[in-house]
Formats: structure tokens, sequence, C-alpha cells
């Protein structure tokens, strides 16, 4: 089904595409990431830290923010992957044409959809930088291992830009995203160990939050950020991995099947 | 090897119904050969399949000796595309326009920019460089499609549609520019609705109709064959020129409150027409590509 003659570097040229626009647009991208933080720190650093005092986790005692600060970087690698690889993905695709154009080159339909998953996870890396900045200046980070989260935004962007992909693969308008958003995106941001720990969970729900690709991501923010994480990072690394593999997999049928006919 | 495009039982099937009916041409290098036909008729469904853009049912597609279904990223990188939607890249100026996509086709950046500022000059874009496509009038638009088609240094082009939309002025400009390539002897594929482009551009054209080719030919032969040198249209005919028009011969198509006689002149009876039938109004004048385009494909909505 995947031919693998439809895969070569060429891929990076529509990614460095997306960076020519994206170098146009960077100081008003650069804002999201810089507040971002900052908002959520200062919200419930000052307005919950009368009602939660510390943080089990792991056998440790955390303060509440610094408990969410590594879960930001992570669901920022999330949202900036999946957004790029859904609205932005879609719009290129429907109402710019852009695939269209670039199908009557050399390039392979493969190669763009690689690319284009390829470029959320720059974005999410690249989203991930300046957090990690303005975190760690705030003192919610131990350097060096720290600068291990670069990387891991990368990795974790390439399994939300995955399914955004598929989900663009077979949506049919552009408003259906509200559905994965809705049903997948949201709860996954609230339940995934990021604002309180998983065994805060009922037993039954505890299963369902490990099998969230952002527990896992979180799980390994935690570990470069401050050394502690409650599953194996092995564990967290082959799951994304797999996770990345069938996601992409998929999207490159789904992809195949709605534009070339 | 002086066939660009050969083309033998092409079919493309959507749905179990085909869209393209067993479709045979071959076009010669150097040659300016239109693809027409009414809505409907395949021409954008051939087009796609001939740039690799969709895989055919079954048949043979061969572009420089190559097969489309194997050979596609080879064949790609030699042709120029100007599809018929706009697919420009409305998140890029003008010249990035150029330069991105010079670098799909992994041209070096100093070559793609010279190449890029060649084009910008020869489509009279180079004032336009750094503007917004989005900034571009419709005559624009098309020259900037037409310039990125020709960013690889195509040996063949193809272009679905490229005037539709234009007012008079940009497509005689377009005209213009593709005269001057065609003199240049690159090998061209062009569909158009426009039966006055064809017959100025085109050296053989084929008509297509329900995914079968009607016609094939150049131009003028034929126009010289379905509809003859000289056309007379009568309005408000009455039986007796039918009657008439029956008893000697005369080609003619009946519209109900017009004729449409085809070269009457040549059997010697404009005259008597002239000075018997012509109640309302009649006009008399040459045959053109639409007469017999029309003659072929008929009459009526496609859509």
């Amino acid at each position: 089904m995947i031919n693998p003659a439809l895969f070569s570097w060429r891929f990076l040229n529509v990614w460095k595409r997306n960076l020519v626009v994206y170098k146009k647009i960077w100081k008003v991208n650069f804002l999201t990431p810089l507040f971002e933080p900052l908002f959520y720190i200062l919200a419930f650093g000052l307005g919950f830290s009368g009602l939660i005092r510390k943080v089990h986790y792991d056998g440790v005692e955390l303060s509440y923010t610094g408990f969410i600060a590594p879960a930001l970087i992570a669901t920022a690698v999330m949202w900036n992957a999946f957004f790029e690889t859904t609205y932005a993905s879609f719009v290129r695709m429907y109402f710019q044409k852009t695939f269209d154009g670039m199908l009557a080159t050399p390039l392979s339909l493969e190669e763009i959809i690689i690319a284009e998953i390829a470029w959320s996870a720059t974005k999410s890396a690249g989203a991930a930088t300046i957090m990690l900045l303005v975190l760690g200046l705030m003192g919610f980070i131990h350097f060096p291992m720290g600068l291990l989260l670069i990387p891991m935004a990368f990795f974790g962007g390439l399994a939300f830009g995955a399914i955004g992909m598929f989900f663009t693969g077979i949506t049919p308008t552009i408003d259906m995203f509200n559905l994965p958003i809705f049903l997948f995106i949201t709860p996954m941001f609230l339940f995934s160990g990021t604002f309180f720990p998983v065994s805060n969970l009922p037993a039954w729900a505890q299963p369902v939050a490990l099998a969230f690709p952002l527990y896992h991501l979180a799980e390994l923010a935690r570990l470069f950020s401050i050394g502690t994480c409650e599953v194996s990072p092995l564990i967290s690394i082959g799951y994304l991995t797999v996770f990345i593999i069938f996601f992409t997999f998929l999207a490159l049928i789904a992809m195949r099947k709605r534009l070339i006919q | 090897m002086n066939k660009i495009i050969e083309i033998q039982n092409l079919v493309k099937q959507f749905n179990g119904v085909n869209a393209v009916n067993g479709l045979s041409f071959s076009v010669e290098k150097g040659e300016f050969f239109g693809l027409l036909g009414p809505n409907g008729a395949g021409k954008t469904t051939t087009i796609r399949m001939l740039y690799g853009y969709s895989p055919p049912t079954s048949g043979m597609l061969r572009v420089f000796g190559m097969d489309i279904s194997t050979d596609s990223r080879k064949i790609k990188s030699r042709i120029g595309v100007c599809q018929q939607d706009n697919t420009l890249d409305p998140d890029l100026s003008v010249e990035q326009n150029l330069l991105v996509f010079a670098g799909y086709f992994s041209i070096p950046k100093k070559e793609a920019v010279e190449r890029s500022e060649e084009l910008l000059d020869f489509f009279a874009l180079s004032h336009k460089k750094d503007a917004k496509v989005m900034e571009l009038s419709g005559g624009m638009v098309r020259r900037l499609i037409l310039a990125r088609s020709l960013i690889n240094r195509p040996e063949l082009l193809i272009l679905d549609e490229p005037t539709t939309g234009l007012d008079p002025q940009s497509r005689h400009q377009v005209w213009e520019k593709l005269g001057e390539l065609k003199k240049s002897g690159l090998t061209v594929v062009i569909t158009t609705h426009y039966m006055e482009e064809a017959t100025q551009l085109c050296d053989r054209l084929v008509i297509v109709d329900h995914g079968n080719i009607l016609v094939d030919g150049s131009p003028e032969r034929l126009i010289e064959q379905y509809a003859g040198r000289h056309i007379v249209e009568i309005e408000g005919p009455d039986q007796d020129l039918i009657e008439y028009l029956k008893n000697h011969d005369v080609e003619y198509d009946d519209l109900g409150k017009r004729l449409i006689l085809y070269d009457p002149e040549r059997k010697g009876m404009n005259s008597a027409i002239r000075s018997q039938y012509c109640n309302e109004k009649c006009i008399y004048r040459n045959s053109t590509l639409e007469d017999v385009f029309l003659r072929l494909t008929g009459r009526e909505l496609r859509e």
C-alpha cells in the first residue's frame, strides 16, 4: 500500500516552504509560547496556592506550580502540532490548493504529508524552546538536562502532528475539527497527569489516562525538567514511537485516498 | 524520439463510470496541441493523468517515452503545469512563489534567483516582485502561474484553461507570450473553451466528448471539413427556405428561430438565398472553429 519510491529527502523542500512563511509572521507566533506559561504559572501559582499546598508525585513532594510547569511544555507541544496539521494543513490543502500545486512538481503526496508532520513537530520544538527559557528563568527546570526538552518536543510533536494529519485526511469540512478537539484533545489536556497526578483519578479511569499520548509526553517532560517520573521513560518513548508510526501510516493512507483520484 | 506524448486506449473510471473512454492520441515534439471539448468531456481528467496527478485506470500513457505509472517523478521534473485553479501560494510573495517552487524541483538557489528574474521580466511582473499574490489582478495571477510553470525549463508545457476569466487585454497578452514560447520550440498541450484561442495557437487539436475523440486535425482543416468556408445565419426562416435547402442539398442546422447554413456558396446559392429568403436578418460570415465545435458536440447545455 505504501511505495518506498515515494519517499525522499525532497520532503525538506516542503518543510522549507513552511519555514519561509513562518519567518514572515514569527514575531506574532513568538508571543504565545512566551506568555502562555506566564499566564498559567501566575493563575495557578497565585490562584491555587492557597488551596493546594503540595502535590505528591512519584514519592516526591512538589509545589503545585512545580508540578504543572513541565506539563505546560507537553501541552504546548500537543496544541502546536495538532493545530498545525489540522487547521493549518487543511487550509493549505483545501482552500489554498497548495498541495495541488506541489503535486505538479516531482514531489510525491507522501513527501508533502511527511513534511507537514515534520513541520508541525518543528513548531512544537520552537514553542518548547521559548517556554523552556521562560520556565527556566523562573527556576522550574533543571539544566543542563532541561535542554533535552527540545528534542523531546520535536518527538512529541511528531505524535500529535501525525494524528492531526490523519484527522485532516478524513474530516470533510474544517468546522468538524471541533469533534476531535472536544472528544480527544481537551480530555487529554485535562486528564493526562497535567494539572493533577493520574493517581488522583478513580481506579477505573487511570488506565485510560495512561493510554493518552499526552500522559507519556508529560512524564518525559517531568523527567527532563526535574528528574522524576512515574513510568519508565523507555515505556513512554516506546509508546510514543509506536503512536507516531501508526498514525503517520494512517495519515498517509487517508490523504492518498482523499487527494489522489 | 519525436513523440513527446503517446496515449493509447486510455481509460479513467470514477465510481465505475468512464470519464475517459479509451482515448488515443500522440503529440510530436514542438507541437502546440489542443484538447477541446464541452464541460465533462474528460479534458481535465486527461490532463491530470498526463502530469501524474491522477493514475489511469487502464491503457498506455507515455511521456518522453517513459511510463507515467512507473516514472512519474522523472516525467514531472521535465514538464511544466499551469492548472485550471489558482494554485499560487497566497502565503508567499510573487518572487517567493517562484523561488519556493524552484525548491520543489531541487533547483539550486542561485539558479532559481536568475530564472525567476528572467521569468518575471518575460511576463512583465518584475515591478510586482514583492507584492502579495492576493494583490494581483486576474491577468497577473495567470501570468505568474505561467511563469511558475516554466521555472524548471520544461520540455513540455501543460495548460489547463490558461485564459478562463481574463479580460480581453490580459488574454491577448497571454496569447502573445504563448506565441513566443511556441516559436522557441516548446511542446505545449492546451485545453480551452475559447475556440478563437485554439484557432490562433494550436497546430493540431482534437475535440473530445464523452471521453472519446470526435475529430483530430489542424484548426484550418477542421473548419474547412466540418463547417465549410462560409456560414449564413438566417433569422426567422420560413418553410419555403427549408424546402429550398433540402431540394438543393445544402447542409444546415435548424435552431428553430434561426437557421445555420454551411457554405451555401459552394453550391453557388448565396445570391439566391440573399434575394429570396432573407426576411428578417441575415448574417454572412466566415466559418470558425466554434461552428465545428457546436456542430460536433451539439448545442444543448452540459451542466
